[in-house]
């Protein structure tokens, strides 16, 4: 099993979970995870550990790219339409965007709930995505 | 602003700095300035046209001819021409030079813009290709998504901004696009970002755009006493923590810990100019905004206050923003009519203000306009917005 990207998402027996940096002086978090001090301009927080990131959020928004994305991408072959939604963490008061895996653009909705998954790009490794509730 | 110049917009297949020169001698001769007395030459950096395209200012002044003037390139995202804008028109604020050259210019791939070539795994605009397939349609679509949930805008909204603009490039020679349009066609043209249709997403153009930028003591030696003014450039970034799912980021910023901002980066640079202007919202006459599609240009005309959050579409309808409204925007015909020349579309922005308030744009001309605003948006926290006023 390889991961398309080391260190932005785990795989395991509970689930598949994003990983960010949290600061530990003001707790403010971070996607992709950051390395040196705190995002927060005011903040004195020069250390940000790793932290685990809620893995339900709500849809802030969706799209569905008709034509395939060009390279780095690989495309499936026939192309089948990526679908991303950005997707609203509450507890870390962030949106994170990601493929969607086995919902249909129809069944989509602005503000519904959806739960991280992951799934393989079109040459194999894993990436995070967001997919129905369990 | 002593003069302006810009090679039409198109897809010519040359190289940029022939399309840069072209609009650099324009902007001198509508000056009435030699290339000599430029003391200080800009040059907006492109990226997709190797060296050539990163030392832009040494580029234009080698091609114009070597003539000892002080030069520099910046590159700023979609921003690069307001800020090179803004770094010739300190230097003449600061009183180092008297009189300066601002140019930009671009030659585009066909199709999406993609990354800059090479395996970059630690760069986020590489990543967001090869993790996700995000292009930049793709973030205009969430944005356009995102709209329709909040405000109730509909695919019959975004059409009409197509259309609206298409008329007003219809009557600009320096368009790419200048075909008027009807709202079936657009509204029938290929899904490409859900819901955004091909006809709704600017494309990618070759073009160039140059000014000539003076201090007001050598204007008035030179006879010039109602010259077009630049009011303010605002070339702000965002306050964290910045809640807007920007361009090529994977995440927004967090609100958990540190509340946001009270405005978002769009209206933050906006209000940036406004405030240096000593000007608002009410005194705008006409506005050049980034149309990168046909949903953004109605965020932007909320976001530099021309009317509240969630409003823009209700303008639309009324045709206060269409040309002969009460206040037009993108009466140039927008990036909708032009096609996006990244280092060149924020002068040629500028190009415009300047032409509509010398009362020099024919039929698309705005009335009485005394005050003119242009505002862009780019990857890596770049945006600028200018006031141009006569
Ligand atoms: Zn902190």
């Amino acid at each position: 099993m390889t991961l398309a990207i080391e260190g932005w998402f785990t795989v395991g027996p509970d689930g598949t979970h994003l990983l960010g940096t949290r600061c530990g002086s003001c707790g403010t978090v971070a996607f992709p995870p950051r390395g040196g001090p705190c995002p927060a301009p005011d903040c004195p927080g020069q250390s940000m550990e790793q932290t685990r990131l809620s893995r339900r959020g709500r849809v802030w928004s969706y799209t569905v790219a008709r034509y395939p994305p060009p390279a780095p991408f690989v495309a499936a072959e026939p192309y089948t339409p990526v679908t991303l939604a950005a997707v609203e963490l509450a507890r870390e008061g962030i949106v994170v965007l990601g493929q969607v895996k086995d919902l249909a653009p129809e069944e989509l909705e602005v503000g519904m709930e959806v739960e991280l998954t992951c799934g393989p790009l079109a040459d194999g490794p894993l990436v995070w995505m967001w997919g129905r509730v369990s | 602003m002593l003069g302006t110049g810009m090679h039409p917009w198109g897809k010519w297949g040359r190289p940029f700095a022939e399309y840069g020169v072209a609009a650099a001698r324009e902007a001198l001769r509508d000056a009435g300035v030699a290339w000599r007395d430029v003391g200080f030459a800009v040059g907006a950096a492109t990226i997709r046209n190797g060296y050539p395209g990163f030392v832009a200012g040494a580029t234009y002044a080698r091609a114009l001819g070597w003539s000892g003037a002080r030069i520099a390139s910046c590159y700023a995202a979609c921003a690069s021409g307001a800020q090179a804008i803004d770094i010739a028109r300190t230097r003449i604020l600061a009183g180092l030079c008297d009189v300066a050259l601002v140019v930009g210019a671009d030659a585009t791939p066909k199709g999406f813009f993609t990354p800059v070539g090479g395996d970059r795994p630690d760069d986020p605009d590489w990543l967001r290709f090869r993790l996700l397939g995000a292009t930049n349609p793709a973030y205009f679509g969430l944005y356009a998504r995102r709209r329709m949930a909040s405000y109730g805008s509909t695919p019959e909204d975004f059409a009409a901004v197509k259309v609206k603009n298409a008329l007003a490039g219809s009557l600009n020679p320096l368009a790419r696009y200048r075909r008027t349009v009807t709202a079936e066609e657009v509204l029938a043209s290929p899904m490409v970002a859900d819901p955004l249709r091909l006809m709704d997403i600017c494309a990618t153009s070759d073009g160039g755009a140059a000014l000539v930028l003076a201090s007001s003591a050598y204007a008035r030696r030179h006879g010039v006493t109602d010259a077009v003014r630049l009011a303010a450039v605002s070339t702000v970034t965002p306050v964290f923590p910045s809640t807007v799912l920007e361009l090529p980021e994977f995440a927004t910023d967090s609100c958990a810990a540190v509340p946001p901002p009270e405005r978002s980066f769009r209206q933050s640079l906006a209000h940036a100019a406004y405030e240096e202007a000593g000007l608002g919202p009410r005194e705008v006459s006409f506005a050049e905004v980034y149309d990168l599609s046909t949903a953004l240009e109605l965020d932007w005309v909320e976001d530099i206050g021309l009317c509240p959050p969630g409003e823009a579409d209700k303008l639309l309808r009324a045709g206060d923003t269409a040309l002969g409204g009460r206040v037009p925007v993108n009466p140039s015909g927008g990036l909708a009519s032009f096609g996006e020349a990244i280092p060149a579309q924020a002068i040629a922005q500028v190009c415009e203000l300047t032409r509509q308030l010398r009362g020099w744009a024919g039929a698309r001309q705005v009335a009485g306009a005394r005050v003119g605003l242009a505002v862009n948006q780019g990857l890596f926290g770049h945006g600028s917005a200018v006031i141009a006023t006569r």
